[in-house]
């Protein structure tokens, strides 16, 4: 499945059709997790490590199946698991692929100060560059879905990259390639959009599941990763997805109004000590 | 002529000043799109964004130790609630209706307690960004808190540095000399610190 310029309309003695010839190319994209579906086996995570070339990490063992405590500047894709006890009495086992979201309005990149070091794509991808990164984590603190991590020894940030660079080649991200059960689905958002609303009218008609919904949070002006969850009123069971994202208002507040009245004040400072020589000149001395 | 600053609290100066400067720098480069070729001259980002938290505990530890030098000038008084009464003739250079001031006026000790808190101010909400990854994910707000805590006090400090800066190298000439070889004029004295003038000089010589 290629995109851009380079999008096959036609095939030389190929038989039958040319495999997706009718999709959307001109598309933001997103990815899809239908978490009803996850079976929270870890092959995306693998998948992850492995086209990243980063090295397993040390598992922990808390009781629970969370092995792994938290996502790390090297792991990019975490499965977070929950055991949610309904008022009921009945046990939802929970499992949620967690990473970033590439969000439309992402506050990492209205945090950052470096220049090119995070970039947004057109297709929607976020990115961050490291050999722009400067080390200072504002992102860290503009994230409203706390992703990004710090590496101490090399001081960058990284974070999931939508594989970027498998994606301008034409390739889906290395977990929807593992993925076995076809809860990871990737393509135009508009796509993705209407593959979710088919699968949570599935869920809300078939199964006890009548709350279902899709998670594209408007907070951040929507994501380019969006999850079916079973109860779309919950976000927060699934290892703490939040209910209404937003960007933190003084992060707005600081990269907006606040810029500018410090400009103002600032050059007013020295417009006003310049005018103030003009006028009144320096102290004399009694002799 | 008479010793103003001993060597010691030269050397305090510009050692603070030296700190500031490169965190002012280094921070502006940060706080502006349009700045961030400071920290290209100085280095590259990277290293701007590793030396300024030290820098900053430089410029904190300077000023610790220009409190413990300072303290007793420093403090409010009788003659510097007069003094605040006739700033605007202090601004205007009529300062012979400024009544007379000792060792500091009080618009130097202004200056001096806006450096002081904000660097307080500075070194707290700096911690917090040095190190976020350890404030957790649940005291979140905090991270934004520190950073327009840090950019609000540095303003006020900038503030306060470009006045600073504007008296000592262009209003009120012989204070650059006086910091940097430590001594000023009589003239000079008696203008601008008339009862710090009076003591000294009674001290040094009592004759008269």
């Amino acid at each position: 499945m290629s995109n851009g310029p380079l999008a096959i309309k036609a095939i030389s003695g190929h038989a039958g059709p040319v495999a997706g010839l009718d999709t959307s190319r001109d598309y933001e994209l997103a990815k899809l997790i239908d978490v009803t579906t996850c079976i929270g086996c870890k092959a995306c995570e693998v998948a992850c490590l492995e086209w990243n070339g980063y090295p397993f990490r040390e598992t922990v063992f808390d009781n629970t199946y969370q092995t792994m405590p938290d996502l790390e500047w090297n792991y990019y894709n975490l499965i977070r698991f929950n055991e949610h006890v309904g008022e009921d009495g009945t046990l939802q086992w929970l499992m949620r692929k967690d990473g970033c979201l590439h969000c439309a309005d992402p506050g990492c990149l209205r945090a950052c100060p470096a220049d090119g070091a995070i970039v947004q794509y057109t297709n929607g991808i976020v990115d961050f560059h490291q050999e722009n990164c400067i080390g200072c984590q504002y992102c860290v603190s503009g994230c409203p879905f706390n992703i990004p991590k710090f590496n101490s020894e090399t001081k960058k940030v990284h974070k999931c990259t939508l594989c970027s660079d498998r994606v301008n080649v034409g390739l889906e991200p290395a977990c929807i390639k593992a993925c076995p059960t076809g809860c990871l689905h990737f393509g135009s958002k508009e796509d993705m959009k209407e593959l979710a609303g088919k699968r949570v009218a599935q869920l809300r008609e078939h199964t006890p599941h009548t709350n279902a919904g899709l998670y594209d949070p408007a907070g951040v002006g929507g994501t380019h990763v969006m999850y079916v969850l079973h109860d779309i009123d919950h976000p927060e069971r699934y290892g703490g997805l939040p209910k209404n994202p937003q960007i933190p208002l003084l992060v707005r507040i600081w990269k907006g109004p606040l810029k500018w009245i410090g400009n103002l004040a600032m050059v007013g400072g020295i417009v006003g000590v310049a005018l103030h020589y003009l006028r009144f000149g320096p102290k004399g001395e009694e002799k | 002529m008479i010793e103003r600053y001993t060597f010691h609290e030269r050397l305090c100066h510009w050692l603070t000043g030296f700190a500031y400067l490169y965190c002012l720098s280094t921070g502006l480069a940060f706080y502006s799109p349009y700045l961030f070729w400071l920290a290209i001259m100085l280095g590259g980002g990277p290293t701007s964004r590793y030396w300024h938290p030290i820098l900053g505990l430089g410029f904190v530890a300077a000023a610790v130790w220009m409190h413990a030098i300072w303290r007793g000038d420093v403090d409010f008084g009788k003659t510097d609630r007069e003094w605040m009464d006739k700033a605007k003739y202090y601004a205007t250079n009529q300062d012979e209706l400024v009544p007379p001031q000792g060792r500091f006026n009080a618009g130097q000790k202004v200056f001096y307690w806006a450096m002081f808190y904000g660097a307080l101010l500075l070194l707290l909400s700096g911690l917090f960004m040095w190190f976020p990854e350890y404030v957790p994910f649940s005291l979140r707000a905090i991270r934004p808190v520190a950073i327009v805590l840090h950019e609000c006090a540095a303003l006020i400090t900038i503030g306060a540095f470009i006045i600073h800066v504007y008296m000592g190298v262009f209003m009120v000439p012989g204070s650059v000399h006086a910091m940097v070889s430590g001594y000023v004029s009589r003239e000079w004295a008696k203008t601008h610190h008339r009862l710090w003038y009076d003591q000294v000089d009674d001290r040094s010589n009592p004759a008269k």
